[in-house]
């Protein structure tokens, strides 16, 4: 294949831009499609503060770099999950990077912020791991943001990402989550006027434009040493799932992922608009974030919450009384 | 050749000569799905492949939570 722009030898196909680029190509297609996400969805401007969630993996890395090379004023935000050797390889992988780019990184521990670790989560609550880490995460994130004063918080989600995502609410009908699937999800603030404080960070996701396949075949090209091994929790995960269904579809029909996310981000998600101002936002009662009141008398808890109380009450039960050994007689 | 897979690490041999679309099929593996690697260099799907070379074959799906 030949680079559509230069007719040199090509490293990479994109197959629904029907394009092949070499690799100097490929990179500047990469950040034109993050600048060009980053205009039309107004996601921030040039003076704003950044902190950008980095796993490890390639998207987030790939994306601090394109970022940070544009001149933005990025801090990473690394969570150290407590998953074993891959969290502890995770990290070393984004403090070695943070070094290479001589960017700021704040590093932070699920252990040492509320006693637990995804694992021990998943086993205290009964849930799926990606569940509790999902919802640590998005929660850590944001408190991160607003305690650090930044504007934005920015994530590596990709187009596979929002396609699955997508994809798995539309099969289930989840119309509040339908409500909220955007590239940018605007800061929320409780109270009003000068009594108004900010709860809620603007979220934005700049890889919406490039497949999940881009973001590696860029990181691969500049040289970025990102992690490759899957997260051993995810065995099983529904979102992995959905996006080897899309990936199927995507092969025989390419453009199938783009045309379903842009489509909907284009002619459906405002017909959701309704759902989304039915229930506002009022404060935990135990840790001040944003919730919902479900039930009226109710005390207001977020889900966090709930769930920190859980592993907490979990914690306190008596262990299940051990089976004894037969003891042979005579 | 050689094709190092992931997730878990292993190797493969697949016979050569054949193009990086063939060899990807042959082991069953949608070609979307992942990136094709040799001497550190991303190859297209219509790249040919020699009996003695070294490929890696990175999937690029992760999963978790969003």
């Amino acid at each position: 294949m030949k680079c559509k722009v230069c007719r040199g030898h090509a490293v990479i196909d994109v197959r629904r831009h029907n394009a092949a680029f070499c690799g100097d190509h490929y990179v500047d297609h990469v950040r034109g499609q993050v600048a060009r996400s980053i205009k039309e969805f107004g996601m921030f401007e040039p003076e704003e503060r950044l902190l950008v969630a980095v796993s490890g993996g390639k998207d987030s890395l790939a994306l601090w770099e394109i970022l940070s090379g544009l001149g933005y004023d990025t801090t990473g935000f690394y969570l150290d999950l407590g998953i074993g050797g891959y969290s502890a390889r995770s990290k070393e992988a984004v403090t070695a990077f943070a070094q290479n780019i001589g960017a700021p990184l704040v590093v932070r521990s699920l252990s040492i912020e509320h006693g637990y670790t995804v694992p021990q989560l998943a086993r205290l609550t009964g849930r799926v791991p990606c569940s509790g880490c999902g919802l640590n995460k998005r929660y850590e994130f944001n408190r991160a943001a607003l305690e650090g004063g930044f504007n934005v918080l920015v994530t590596g989600h990709n187009l596979d990402d929002e396609v699955a995502t997508l994809f798995g609410n539309v099969l289930h009908w989840n119309m509040d989550m339908l409500a909220r699937q955007a590239p940018v999800l605007e800061e929320r603030v409780l109270g009003l006027g000068e009594a108004a404080d900010r709860v809620l960070v603007k979220k934005v996701k700049p890889l919406v434009r490039l497949a999940e396949r881009e973001t590696a075949a860029y990181a691969v090209l500049r040289g970025i040493d990102y992690v490759v091994e899957e997260c051993p929790m995810v065995e099983g995960n529904t979102q992995h799932r959905l996006k080897k269904a899309m990936t199927m579809l995507e092969e025989a029909s390419p453009g199938t992922k783009q045309q379903f996310l842009f489509g909907f981000l284009k002619s459906a998600s405002r017909r959701f608009d309704e759902v989304e101002s039915g229930d506002p936002l009022v404060a935990c009662a135990k840790c001040g974030g944003p919730t919902v009141v479900w039930e009226q008398g109710d005390q207001p808890v977020c889900s966090f919450c709930k769930t920190k109380s859980l592993v907490a009450a979990r914690r306190m039960e008596p262990p299940p009384p051990r089976r004894r050994a037969h003891r042979r007689v005579g | 050749m050689k094709v190092k897979l992931r997730n878990p690490d292993r190797v493969v041999d697949v016979d050569g000569p054949r193009t990086v679309y063939d060899m990807l099929r042959t082991l069953d593996i949608v070609p979307e799905a992942v990136l094709v690697i040799r001497d550190a260099t991303l190859l297209t799907r219509d790249e040919n492949l020699a009996d003695t070379d070294e490929i890696e074959v990175r999937p690029v799906l992760s999963g978790g939570a969003q």
